[in-house]
């Protein structure tokens, strides 16, 4: 899926790296050793953690990127952790059903 | 290879926010080495659990990781409270984490069972007030 579909419906901002040009599946949740063994490599992660835990995990899992959701922000020290790990870090102000409603809705090309 | 590849890390247990960065790291020289994602996947999931266990629930400990051509061993040791239940502590769902520690992310009771289907062998060897040993292997070929 095109991240060029969803840019403007989500109101995507860059974090930490840029936009990258797309992704295979999406994983949506919290909990650290469920995203762990749920998300996929080149899947978006979609959470409203914001600690260095997130970092690890996405760098673990190689996740294409991670959205932050309700406009979360992250702590500056996962910031960081995410430029040295080449994380690409995304917000968003919307919820995370919101923003699983509008890619399922893109998914769909309704 | 027939060479055998030894990693030791120390795992701070005061420090929440480097957690997790032994696992970064032995990912990172499993690529370099030329690993298939599978497996790389399957040990740092593997590993990354254990390292959280030991920094939220043993106050750290060490972590060895041992690559050789048949399998690529982890062990990870801890001088923390133990494990009273270990077939309970097993069980999907269960934690003792407290609050704090939830509302960093963690708590979901998974660690172990994630470390337990990720990998070929799991050991626990606890004892109550001494520390616990965890030891996993994951086959290669
Ligand atoms: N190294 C350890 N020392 C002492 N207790 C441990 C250790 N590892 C696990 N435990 C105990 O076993 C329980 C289950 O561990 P598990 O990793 O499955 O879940 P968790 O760490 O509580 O949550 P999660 O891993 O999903 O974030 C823990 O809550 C804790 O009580
Ligand atoms: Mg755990």
């Amino acid at each position: 899926m095109l991240f060029s579909d969803l840019t403007d419906k989500l109101s995507l901002f860059p974090v930490v790296g840029e936009i990258p040009d797309s992704f295979e599946g999406v994983y949506a949740g919290d909990l650290l050793s469920r995203a762990m063994s749920r998300v996929e490599a080149g899947n978006l992660w979609i959470t409203i953690m914001n600690n260095m835990n997130v970092v690890a995990v996405a760098s673990l899992t190689e996740a294409a990127a991670v959205i932050l959701a309700e406009g979360v922000q992250l702590m500056p020290e996962a910031e960081a952790a995410a430029r040295e790990n080449n994380i690409t870090v995304l917000s968003s102000d919307l919820s995370v059903y919101e923003i699983c409603r509008v890619i399922g809705s893109v998914d769909k090309g309704l | 290879m027939g060479e055998v590849l030894k990693f030791h890390f120390d795992v701070d247990g005061e420090n929440f926010s480097s957690a997790g960065e032994a696992s970064v790291v032995v990912k990172k020289k499993l690529r370099q080495l030329g690993f298939s994602p599978d497996i790389m996947r399957r040990v740092s999931i593997a590993m990354y659990e254990g390292e959280i266990n030991m920094v939220i629930h043993a106050d750290g400990g060490t972590a060895d990781v041992t690559v050789d051509d048949n399998e690529i061993t982890i062990v990870l040791k801890d001088r923390g409270p133990g494990i009273p239940d270990v077939s309970l502590a097993m069980q999907e769902g269960y934690s003792t984490a407290c609050d704090n520690i939830r509302s960093l992310g963690f708590g979901a009771g998974m660690g172990l069972p994630n470390m337990k289907k990720y990998t070929d062998f799991m050991q626990i060897d606890s004892e109550v007030g001494v520390g616990t040993t965890v030891t996993m292997k994951i086959k290669l070929n």
